[in-house]
């Protein structure tokens, strides 16, 4: 009864979304304020019905129903209970259910965000949401329902896969969902601009907090991702290039060069077209990531289940929103026309090769993702993109855009000039460059060129992102929450490009075989392997050995990697062990049993890795609190004048 | 302002290429078995080695392995013969055969010249227990998991490609491996 309730609340929540984007597009269009009013009640109600067929795939879940084939798939009466319910996520159509359900809440928050805006305006963004909404639901139904129920039951579930049974599993998904359907806001924004026909500096405004929430979740999510295959897969790398990490990092880029964009436009009403395409590209690489990972088009370690026809469907879908939004683009960008120039100097030139920049490197990444497919759909073979391509390229346009960072953030708006601050930034970088050299010299050996250089601009990027709030706390003047958000956004990105350097070039990678009893030094630190025994956990067995470490004598950790075997699924993982001293992150991986009481063992000492999940953390903190600005939050007066404003464009 | 049609002229043809991959994508899966999902059929037949012993799918339970329907006669099998000793060479999953409509002399003579990859194989002279299968031509292969639900079937001889992207990954040892 349950999961056809749930089918039952979905298939309503889809006419709901139908007559939002009804109501939401056309009621303004034809002027019939009826129609326009009806939008909130129906974000309202597809809401409700939203999470009633949520609540019912959690109940089926929660009570091991196994008649319903998407429960016995992918959970087990053996799993206990928050697993169950994360497993909702753990494949392809619980995680559409997912997907939908926080499109809808960010519908909800889109409703009460615009509550203050032009009402037209208001509609038209809702409207949007609810053709996506109806898209999502719609594919769901036809493509991907996870209500259908098996004859005859199982009698217990197959489980859930073990590598997605951790706690990053349980917030990964839904943080990165958050972003990517986040971008879909501003997608929405951008669409009801463009049906308008006019956009001025205070849609900037409006537009910049979702766009900034949205980049602060996806920059979230791809770092718990990022931290949960580093320690779950235990393959010991924090990025792969994969094409499913690609998919969500093409997002980020421009959802990043967006941010930027998006201050330009606020500040000064310039690029304006140019936001509007940046606003359509981010929510656009979010559907085509859908479309690359879920088509079966591509073959990842992602991989769901895929059946012909999900395929059809997504393409068709992208080709709809997409196709609409850059045909209207091309329509009607020409008329939003920039209110004013500005200097070479100007901090308007540097945001703009920031964007340039970014967009370079989305543009790398992505020929990189659809090169494989290309090349297959025009039957030259199969091929393989993998890091030696993906580096170098990347690297060489994220290396300019660090360098502009520090200089970027202290120029000033339209006249140029440093505004008195060329001087500290030089003796900043004099600072950083001995920092750097010395870090990547002193502390560590085996430097190459490229770490120094890179470790320098990490450091100039945190001490010139310092500059700001020290000068203003010295001459007591308030800092505004966006600019105190942007300075810790940027010393996040210092963090990360420190740390990362510091990772890629001076780890300490070994393999060894111990026998009990034996040690090795690897990386500065000594490991004792001291023992190996069985262990039992809920739904698995398996065997975890105790290694002693110690570091110039002193004890650092005693560490337990293990391996693992789920008896349901009969698979077998590997549990690394992972330590964090002074900076370092030590981890050891269990091997195989080489007889004669000896173990294999993976060992690796891996400095400062931790900041690279802090820095990005950080980047997404100064995000959030970027939006808390005061002028975000619209003064009656203030959206008042902005109704006058685009009263005109709606008597149309 | 011909230069505001260059998203769109971009994103059309990265449709096309796309459009172009969905149908370069591999579609064995065109004829699908109704059995996958489902348990597969018990059974219990005579061992091809030796006539007296049974092999059950009872016995079979509790274990990934692939069922694979073959018989002497079948070229297909033939062509596909050296890739199932190298599948039975890695010890990732166990085969079955099942002999579907031969001679239980000429099978055993065949396996013996061409080598064995199967750990058991099941003897089906009349063809009764591949119509339970659903087989409608050899060879044929299905996964079926612990819990003796079929999660898979191939159609056709298994090709290195086949064994890489269609069986593996749906076995616990091609996931876990993360490949």
């Amino acid at each position: 009864m349950i999961p056809e309730l749930g089918q039952f609340a979905l298939i309503l929540a889809l006419l709901l979304a139908a007559l939002q984007a009804l109501f939401g597009i056309v009621g303004p269009a034809l002027g019939r304020e009826r129609w326009t009013a009806a939008v909130t009640p129906a974000v309202a109600g597809q809401f409700v019905m939203v999470a009633t067929s949520m609540g019912c795939l959690i109940a089926s879940f929660v009570a091991n129903d196994f008649s319903v084939a998407y429960v016995a798939e992918n959970s087990n009466s053996a799993l206990p209970l928050f697993y169950r319910v994360a497993a909702l996520w753990g494949a392809h159509a619980g995680s559409l259910i997912l997907w939908i359900f926080l499109l809808s809440c960010w519908t909800v928050a889109a409703a009460v965000g615009t509550a203050r805006l032009p009402r037209n305006f208001a509609a038209r963004v809702l409207g949007v949401l609810g053709t996506i909404s109806f898209g999502f639901i719609l594919y769901t139904l036809l493509t991907s329902n996870p209500f259908l129920r098996l004859s005859p039951p199982w009698a217990d579930g197959q489980g859930l896969n073990p590598i997605l049974q951790d706690p990053g599993l349980a917030a990964h998904p839904p943080v990165l969902y958050t972003g990517y359907v986040g971008l879909a806001v501003a997608y929405a924004f951008a669409g009801a601009a463009l049906l308008e026909g006019r956009l001025d500096r205070e849609w900037a405004r409006w537009t910049r907090p979702w766009a900034t929430s949205a980049w602060a979740f996806l920059t979230c999510g791809i770092a718990l991702g990022s931290w949960w295959a580093y320690y779950t897969l235990g393959w010991g790398g924090f990025w792969f290039w994969d094409p499913v990490e690609n998919a969500s990092f093409m997002p980020w880029l421009m959802g990043t060069a967006l941010i930027h964009s998006l201050a330009v436009t606020e500040k000064r009403g310039l690029f304006k077209s140019w936001t509007l395409l940046l606003a359509v590209l981010g929510f656009s690489l979010s559907l085509v990531g859908t479309f690359l990972v879920r088509s079966g088009v591509l073959i990842s370690v992602h991989s769901f289940a895929v059946s012909p026809g999900r395929g059809e469907f997504i393409l068709t879908f992208l080709v709809i929103m997409i196709g609409a939004a850059l045909a209207l683009y091309a329509w009607r960008a020409p008329q939003m026309q920039s209110e004013a120039g500005f200097e070479f100097s100007a901090r308007e030139s540097f945001l703009l090769f920031n964007n340039i920049l970014l967009v370079t490197a989305c543009g790398t990444v992505f020929a990189g993702e659809m090169a494989p497919i290309i090349s297959n759909a025009l039957g030259l073979g199969k091929l393989s993109v993998g890091p030696p391509y993906f580096n170098p390229t990347f690297l060489v346009s994220m290396l300019p855009l660090l360098v502009l960072v520090p200089l970027g953030m202290h120029a000033r708006w339209k006249r140029g000039g440093l505004g008195g601050r060329g001087r500290a930034l030089l003796v900043a970088l004099g600072a950083a460059a001995v920092i750097g050299c010395a870090v990547a010299f002193g502390v560590f050996t085996g430097a190459g060129i490229l770490s120094p250089v890179s470790m320098t601009l990490g450091a100039w990027i945190i001490i010139a992102s310092l500059l700001d709030p020290i000068d203003r706390l010295r001459r007591r003047i308030a800092i505004p929450r966006a600019v105190l958000g942007m300075t810790i956004a940027h010393i996040g990105l210092g963090i990360f490009v420190f740390s990362m350097t510091a990772v890629q070039a001076f780890t300490a990678e070994r393999d060894v075989a111990l026998t009990i009893g034996s040690s090795v030094r690897d990386g500065g630190y000594t490991f004792h392997f001291q023992g190996i025994g069985p262990i039992q956990g809920p739904d698995y067995g398996g065997t975890d050995a105790t290694m002693v470490v110690t570091h110039e004598g002193k004890p650092v950790a005693v560490m337990h990697p293990a391996k693992r075997d789920y008896w349901v699924q009969h698979i077998a993982t590997t549990h690394s062990a992972i330590t964090i001293h002074g900076g370092s992150n030590i981890l050891v991986a269990l091997g195989q049993s080489l007889g004669d009481g000896r173990w294999s063992f993976r060992l690796q000492v891996r400095p400062l890795v931790l900041y690279i999940w802090i820095g990005a953390l950080i980047m997404a903190g100064g995000g959030l609190l970027a939006i808390t600005d005061r002028r975000y939050r619209l003064s009656q007066s203030a959206a008042k004048e902005a109704a006058a404003l685009l009263a005109g464009g709606d008597a149309r | 302002m011909i230069r505001y049609f260059v998203p769109l002229g971009v994103f059309a043809a990265v449709v096309v290429l796309l459009a172009l991959a969905i149908h370069q994508a591999p579609r064995k899966d065109l004829v699908p078995s109704p059995l996958i999902g489902k348990p597969a059929p018990s059974f219990a037949l005579p061992s091809l080695a030796d006539p007296n012993v049974k092999v059950t799918s009872a016995a079979l339970r509790g274990h990934w392995y692939l069922l694979n329907v073959w018989g002497t006669w079948c070229i297909s099998c033939r062509i596909e013969s050296p890739e199932l000793l190298a599948i039975a060479h890695t010890g990732v999953v166990p085969l079955i055969g099942l002999d579907w409509k031969d001679s239980r002399a000429e099978a055993l003579a065949y396996l013996h010249q061409k080598g064995n990859p199967y750990q058991q194989v099941a003897f089906d002279p009349g063809g009764l227990e591949a119509i339970q299968w659903g087989v409608y031509g050899a060879p044929e292969t299905f996964i079926v998991n612990p819990q003796g639900i079929i999660v898979y079937k191939y159609i056709g001889p298994i090709t290195p490609r086949a064994w890489a992207h269609d069986i593996l990954p749906r076995l616990p040892a091609g996931q876990a491996s993360g490949s």
